[in-house]
């Protein structure tokens, strides 16, 4: 039964009920529309004359017979080569969190388990370097960068790019290690092991959750990232976000514009199955933080 | 544990950030003091039969020459921070000995691309961050008072625009509100006006803009007050009841102090985002009418032929003053809570 402070008189209930409406539609409808207009061609899409344009499909039908077309797709996958990006983007994301993920264990336990001074002000100048824009960072590598001649390549902008997780990283493992009673690898040294032993086989172990969290967020901020990889990539190993963005100019001109609208909706394909599959990882590591720091 | 073995274990992290986020810092704030090399020019005689003349030309040699003895380019000191792109003393003292008012002054100051960047950005930041703590609230309030079952997909979908890459999630907006999509072409039989556009009116892009921000990061806020509410006290908002409280003395004298620390928390996070917002403007177009700090530099470096290292440099030294500006405040506070912990 529910208890009394809990219920609620019925003009609140539909209140409640009309504001999340309201904010559903809100935050879904963008892009249901985009997936479903990604199916048409450009005088639907972008339909002045009548928005129910987009949703019958008046000109597709006229244009290619069917309502549906996968024109667009095909123009952005085979004609601008967007498979290629693909393929760049699948190697930057695992490479920045296999390589966060690693380090990132490593220094996170330390600064959750040394009671030393400067752990504190390790991780306060970790706070001022996450705060740092990111394009800033940017403009001070590209100079060295073309001098040392690795301008372009993908090992460049993964090692760029997990430096610039690595605060991320190191405040939400070390709220995350915090949580793991220090009994658990301090009984592991008497018992004979070294540190990193303790680290390896006690800690590590039931770290998985925390460390899934982590991963996911990494792994998000290596796929959403614009600026870093835009600046350091050349044409040819361009993830997807700049190759969008790169594209974008072109296609408009060309009346392409479809192109861009498949790629965005091939782009957020694998984002939308990461938040079915691991919805309660990123609740939980969104309010990591907040919690515990 | 020893020094010795926490350092061997935070190395590669540590080396890893002062390689490539504090000396790119370092980097940047040398670069800002040099300016690109002029054009060498060599005078070339041509003649034909109508004579001879001479003309200047760009000697490419002499060019590769300099650049290879010279890398930085040339030395200007703080001359980059205080010409007209930058903060741009000169400019500022005659718009102040000629502006008849202070209105007037203002509006020309604003004009000035560093000036215009500026407003747009701290426009940005404290509009967009109080907005989203209070949209985040509400709903979290509303879902938390929808039944359990519902729960699930709601989250999964407040999710979305928070999770997806911020250009592409800009550009799904900017397709719908351009003046052919769903919501442009609506907005302007609406109001009666077929000249509003995205490109020709500034009000709009400012709103739009913003309008993206708060979409972008409520479901933040939200996730995070959504998880707060789990951990109110039932008795105190029980005992807040028999003491006839009503439903909204409740919420605001037991719930929101209850959130307070998480509020802290959230407009932390806003402000270090908002401030160095990028990707809006580049997925709306909208650099004619909003351009932003982080914008600047962005177009310094990939919009001209030539990157123009020293004036990306000098806007990002400004900009690096403005996040510890930013966030001096927290810095303060938790250098004070520091203290006396150890005192």
């Amino acid at each position: 039964m529910k208890n009394r402070a809990e219920r609620q008189p019925l003009p609140l209930m539909l209140l409640c009920w009309g504001f999340v409406l309201i904010w559903l539609i809100t935050a879904a409808f963008p892009f249901l529309w985009t997936l479903w207009g990604s199916f048409k061609v450009e005088a639907d899409f972008f339909s002045y004359a009548d928005w129910m344009n987009a949703v019958t499909g008046t000109r597709t039908i006229q244009q290619t017979g069917s309502a549906f077309t996968g024109a667009g797709y095909e123009g952005a996958w085979v004609e601008q080569r967007f498979w290629l990006a693909v393929i760049n983007t699948a190697i930057v994301t695992v490479c920045v969190v296999v390589i966060s993920l690693t380090i990132g264990t490593l220094g996170g336990y330390a600064l959750a388990r040394s009671g030393f001074r400067y752990t504190f002000w390790i991780l306060i100048a970790a706070l001022i370097f996450r705060a740092m824009p990111h394009v800033t960072l940017v403009s001070g590598y590209l100079l060295p960068f073309f001098q040392l001649n690795i301008w372009g390549y993908l090992p460049t902008t993964i090692i760029v790019l997990v430096a610039i997780n690595q605060p991320f990283t190191l405040w939400m493992l070390h709220s995350f290690f915090l949580s793991i009673p220090k009994d658990l690898d301090e009984s592991a040294m008497v018992d004979g092991c070294t540190r990193f032993q303790a680290f390896r086989l006690v800690i590590i172990p039931v770290m998985w959750p925390g460390v899934v969290t982590t991963g996911l967020f990494s792994f998000l901020l290596a796929y959403n990232d614009f600026t870093v990889t835009s600046m350091l990539l050349t044409q040819e190993n361009q993830t997807m976000v700049p190759k969008i963005a790169s594209f974008l100019g072109t296609v408009q001109a060309e009346n392409k514009v479809m192109y861009a609208v498949a790629a965005v909706v091939s782009a957020m394909g694998p984002l939308f199955v990461l938040v079915l599959f691991f919805q309660r990882q990123i609740v939980s590591g969104l309010t990591a933080g907040a919690v515990k720091g | 544990m020893r020094h010795r073995t926490f350092f061997a274990f935070i190395l590669p992290s540590l080396v890893v950030m002062l390689l490539f986020i504090a000396l790119p810092i370092l980097s940047v704030a040398y670069q800002s003091l040099f300016i690109e090399h002029e054009q060498a020019m060599t005078a070339v005689e041509t003649c034909d039969p109508f004579g001879c003349k001479t003309e200047l030309r760009v000697d490419a040699a002499a060019m590769e020459a300099l650049r290879e003895a010279e890398p930085m380019g040339k030395f200007n000191g703080l001359g980059t921070y205080a010409n007209s792109s930058h903060l741009a003393f000169d400019e500022l003292a005659a718009i102040w000995r000629d502006s008849p008012s202070l209105g007037v002054a203002f509006t020309r100051m604003l004009n000035l691309p560093l000036y215009k960047a500026l407003s747009f950005t701290l426009a940005y930041t404290f509009i967009v961050t109080p907005l989203v703590i209070i949209t985040g609230f509400f709903i979290a309030l509303g879902v938390n008072a929808i039944p359990g079952l519902i729960k699930g997909p709601v989250i999964f979908f407040s999710l979305l625009p928070m999770i997806v890459t911020p250009l592409i999630g800009s550009l799904v907006l900017f397709w719908m509100i351009d003046s052919n999509g769903i919501l442009g072409a609506s907005l302007q039989r609406l109001l009666g006006d077929p000249s509003l556009t995205l490109k020709a009116s500034p009000t709009l892009t400012w709103t739009v803009l913003m309008v993206y921000g708060v979409w972008h990061s409520a479901p933040f806020s939200f996730i995070v007050y959504y998880a707060g509410l789990q951990s109110v006290p039932k008795d105190t908002l029980e005992s807040a009841m028999i003491d006839g409280a009503s439903r909204w003395e409740r919420v605001r004298y037991v719930i929101i102090p209850h959130l307070l620390p998480l509020t802290t928390f959230i407009a932390l996070m806003q402000l270090m985002d908002n401030f160095r917002v990028l990707e809006p403007i580049v997925g709306f177009s909208a650099a004619a009418n909003a351009t932003s700090l982080s914008y600047l530099i962005y177009n310094d470096l990939r919009g001209a032929e030539t990157p123009l290292f020293g004036s990306a440099g000098a806007t990002s030294m400004l900009t690096i003053c403005g996040v510890i500006i930013l966030l001096s405040p927290v810095l303060l506070r938790t250098w004070r809570d520091f203290n006396r912990k150890t005192h």
